[in-house]
């Protein structure tokens, strides 16, 4: 008699926590060659340089990233994400017992294909205007390109339909949901980091640090400092941690920022040059990011003894982004927890040794990512200009004409646009 | 299932929740109460259970068409709030399954969560929406104004609130239960919202975009089931034994050819073909306008094939006819593939329907699983075939940009236009 795997889910959905069983820990993937170096030392010692010595490989590794250029970090984000959304599909697989269902695999890397081609071709495709235009088969794939978008899901979604297998449809549905919310949760946050980072590298590297310094001097101060404890759910986590974390976040950011500014590499928003094929980030840099002299409030006066100081602009958005990354960021991780602990994992995967899975890293990161995007877009930057210019290049012949018109006796009106003296 | 059954009698759940509970342990499941009005009980006492179904069955189905056709008469406004009232009645009814699947009526953070998410949600698309289509009136009123240019960051304050309401409701005991109902719900608020939405973009297009998708799914439901029901002989697919190759292709040709018909007579008139907008003077919406191409009578050749068969050369014919057939396709052999996944999922929940809102139909997603996937095709057709984007909102954008950036648009433009031809080469700047 065929075993109904949906009548146990009945059951399995309505035990309790305790009573579900542990996933087993997957095998210690240290490297043996730090293992040997180590062998020496007590177990908790070893934990400890374990993990010392990969942050600090992580880091260096983010720093070669940086020089290496905007294309190479958007590759790195794109790895990242295909790897976050591997550790949470292979934890749903581990949960529901699902290996045996092939299908799943599939349609699940299918659905990662499909949205990310949709996004790619909303946000990264405008940058890449000029590229697009002398292209005749990528115009097409871009004036249509929701209709396919929308196409290549409704046939992953057609073959999840088909593929429904009799006493396993709870199954299929649960791993659909977990498919699409894993999706909603990766896809998207790794988008607008990479729209952040158009913006400016900037963007991109002062929330990011802002969140690692955070968890690392949270780290520290919990260490030294640490008695009352923050949240039940991370019983590690402390007051003195949190607080301590957020002062020092907000300063290293401002001081991070103050040298960031200054350099145009960092400030520019990434373009892409048609004729070189590469990302340029050239420009004059924004009011933001010149200095402008503050007078210092009568409070602080009395503390630093200056009257006024030269700061950039930035510096005061750099403290917002600290205060999120120190305050709002830690509920991420959280969450993070809160599902290790429903799903009765110890990491998410054991892909850096010592830390756990990428997940594990990045979990702070996404509210990040959104909060910066948001920010950027409510309180930074007006409408977005590549994306005005797709439309107006998709507009019929007269209509452009007409436009052109317009927009060439409203320049001349303003004086942006010089008369020229040929007759 | 001892233990949870005792627990479960602590919650104080009610009649239904202990009926679809002995559906885990049988392998049928067990019909939910009846809830035909008096009436009609009554008045169909003498007939046999079977026609009794059938009677109720029609008698609603007619209920339902006639209440379409008023809103469809009291106009936009409001066929908005209707569209708005199923949204929420949707979401409700797919949240009560998920808490009769996993009985946390006991946690009630998550009703309150729930619902809040769905604010959220709902606060943010229609704050875009109004800020497209009420431009102006936005733009006189102060708070409006403020509210409408930090729109998303509001939306996402009140979100993360929600976020971080989770987060800190989570019990030692029940992450798994409270997990899953926060999957759940995002997932529902990612189905009904989002497309409810859709519908209302589309209706802002034309009520005719609104009327037609809609129309064509219910003629397919409506078709294939007749077919089916005289002709019907091979299965379609495992999962509804009912449907039938012959409904379905049946109900193809029937759908399409209702589409044509409808699509013909409502092309004539104004109030349906064109875009609804917001009159600044009478605070009111109108729909009056010059009726663009789409819905201009022309004259189309008859391919060979057809002529002999009808006798005609050229028929008139309004484009929008020839985009219907694509509509009625859609509708008829992509939509029921919604109405497969709603099946699916009510046999892995093991619930005969979703609710029991209409006497005879079940629950309003039972009527509306075939839509869902209608209204994102419709939205996605417009925004590929028809509507280009609205030069004078692209200038309006265009003027609030900064200098540098307007000349390298303009720069941009007018190189691409020289290439085209259209400007001359020598054209002075």
């Amino acid at each position: 008699q065929e075993v109904d795997l949906d009548e146990r889910f009945g059951e399995l959905d309505l035990r309790n926590d305790s009573d579900v069983p542990d996933v087993p820990p997957s095998t210690d993937s240290t490297p043996e060659i730090l293992k040997r170096a180590l062998s020496g030392l007590s177990a908790r010692w070893k934990n400890w340089w374990i993990r010392g010595i990969l942050t600090l490989a992580m880091i260096l590794m983010f720093f070669l990233i940086i020089y290496l250029g905007s294309f190479m970090l958007m590759l790195l984000v794109l790895s990242i994400q295909v790897k976050c959304f591997h550790e949470i599909i292979t934890i749903g697989y581990r949960v529901y017992h699902s290996y045996d269902l092939p299908w799943f695999r599939s349609l699940s890397w299918y659905f990662l294909l499909c949205v990310n081609y949709f996004f790619y071709g909303e946000t990264v495709a405008d940058y890449f205007a000029t590229f697009v235009q002398r292209r005749e088969q990528l115009q097409f794939l871009i004036r249509y390109h929701r209709f396919i978008s929308f196409a290549l899901y409704l046939a992953g979604f057609c073959m999840f339909v088909l593929s429904l297998v009799k006493k396993h449809y709870r199954l299929q549905f649960y791993m659909f949901a977990w498919t699409h919310v894993t999706l909603l949760i990766t896809v998207t946050q790794s988008h607008l980091v990479i729209q952040n980072l158009f913006e400016g590298m900037i963007w991109f590297l002062v929330p990011i640090s802002s969140v690692i310094c955070n968890d690392i001097t949270a780290y520290i101060f919990g260490f030294f400092f640490g008695r009352t404890p923050l949240i039940k759910l991370s019983p590690k986590k402390t007051w003195e941690g949190f607080i301590g974390g957020f002062f020092s976040t907000v300063i290293f950011g401002f001081i991070f920022s103050y040298f960031l500014a200054q350099h145009q590499y960092f400030v520019c928003p990434v373009e892409y040059n048609s004729e070189t094929n590469r990302f340029v980030t050239e420009c004059d840099p924004s009011e933001l990011f010149q200095m402008k002299k503050y007078s210092v409030p009568p409070l602080l006066q009395a503390l630093l003894g200056w009257e006024s100081v030269n700061m950039y602009p930035f510096q005061m958005h750099s403290i917002a982004l600290a205060t999120f990354a120190s305050l709002i960021g830690p509920f991420g991780g959280f969450f993070a927890s809160g599902f290790k602990r429903a799903f009765k994992i110890k990491d998410f995967a054991n892909t850096i040794p010592g830390h756990g899975g990428i997940m594990d890293r990045f979990d702070c990161q996404y509210l990040m990512a959104t909060f910066v995007h948001v920010y950027i877009t409510s309180f930074i930057r007006g409408p977005n200009p590549s994306k005005l210019l797709k439309q107006l290049l998709i507009l019929q012949p007269e209509q452009q004409l007409d436009v052109y018109k317009t927009l060439k006796s409203h320049l001349l009106e303003k004086g942006i646009l010089q008369p020229s003296l040929r007759g | 299932l001892q233990e949870s059954e005792s627990e479960n009698k602590l919650d104080g759940e009610t009649a239904s929740d202990s009926e679809s509970k002995s559906e885990f342990g049988g392998s049928a499941p067990v019909p939910t109460s009846d809830d035909t009005p008096e009436v009609l009980n009554r008045a169909l006492s003498n007939l046999s259970s079977r026609w009794k179904n059938w009677w109720v069955r029609g008698i609603l189905t007619l209920a339902m068409i006639t209440f379409f056709f008023i809103i469809i008469y009291l106009g936009p406004m409001v066929l908005m709030m209707i569209v708005m009232c199923v949204q929420i009645k949707c979401f409700h009814e797919i949240i009560t399954i998920g808490y009769n699947v996993y009985h946390s009526y006991d946690l009630p953070w998550f009703r309150t969560l729930s619902w809040y998410f769905l604010l959220c949600v709902n606060y943010f698309f229609y704050g875009e929406t109004v800020t497209d289509y009420f431009f102006t009136l936005v733009q006189r009123e102060e708070p409006l104004r403020i509210l409408s240019k930090y729109h998303r960051f509001i939306s996402f304050a009140l979100y993360l609130t929600g976020f971080c309401m989770f987060v800190l409701s989570l019990v030692k005991k029940h992450y798994r239960l409270q997990f899953y109902m926060f999957g759940w719900t995002h997932v529902t608020l990612l189905i009904v919202v989002t497309q409810s939405h859709l519908i209302i973009h589309n209706l802002f297009e034309g009520m005719i975009w609104f009327i037609v998708p809609i129309s064509c799914v219910i003629c397919n439901d409506i078709m294939a089931y007749m077919f089916g029901f005289f002709f019907g002989r091979t299965p379609l697919i495992k999962l509804s034994p009912k449907k039938t190759w012959e409904g379905f292709i049946g109900g193809f040709f029937a759908t399409v050819l209702f589409g044509l018909l409808l699509s013909y007579v409502m092309s004539g008139y104004r109030c349906f073909t064109c875009p609804v907008e917001f009159n600044n003077d009478t605070n009111s919406f109108t729909v009056d306008c010059e009726p663009s191409e789409l819905f201009q009578l022309q004259e189309y050749n008859i391919p060979a094939v057809l002529q002999s068969v009808l006798g005609w050369k050229t028929v008139r014919m309004y484009p929008f006819q020839i985009h219907s057939i694509a509509l009625s396709t859609f509708a008829s052999l992509i939509g029921p593939f919604g109405g497969f996944f709603a099946s699916g999922f009510k046999r892995a929940f093991k619930i005969k329907d979703f609710a029991n809102t209409i006497p005879g139909h079940g629950g309003i997603m039972d009527r509306f699983d075939c839509q869902y996937l209608m209204a994102t095709f419709v939205n996605v057709y417009i925004a590929s075939f028809i509507r280009g984007p609205n030069p004078s909102k692209l200038i309006q954008q265009f003027l609030t940009l900064r200098p540098d950036q307007q000349l390298h648009i303009f720069n941009t433009l007018k190189a691409h236009l020289v290439d085209k031809g259209m400007l001359g080469g020598l054209e002075d700047a």
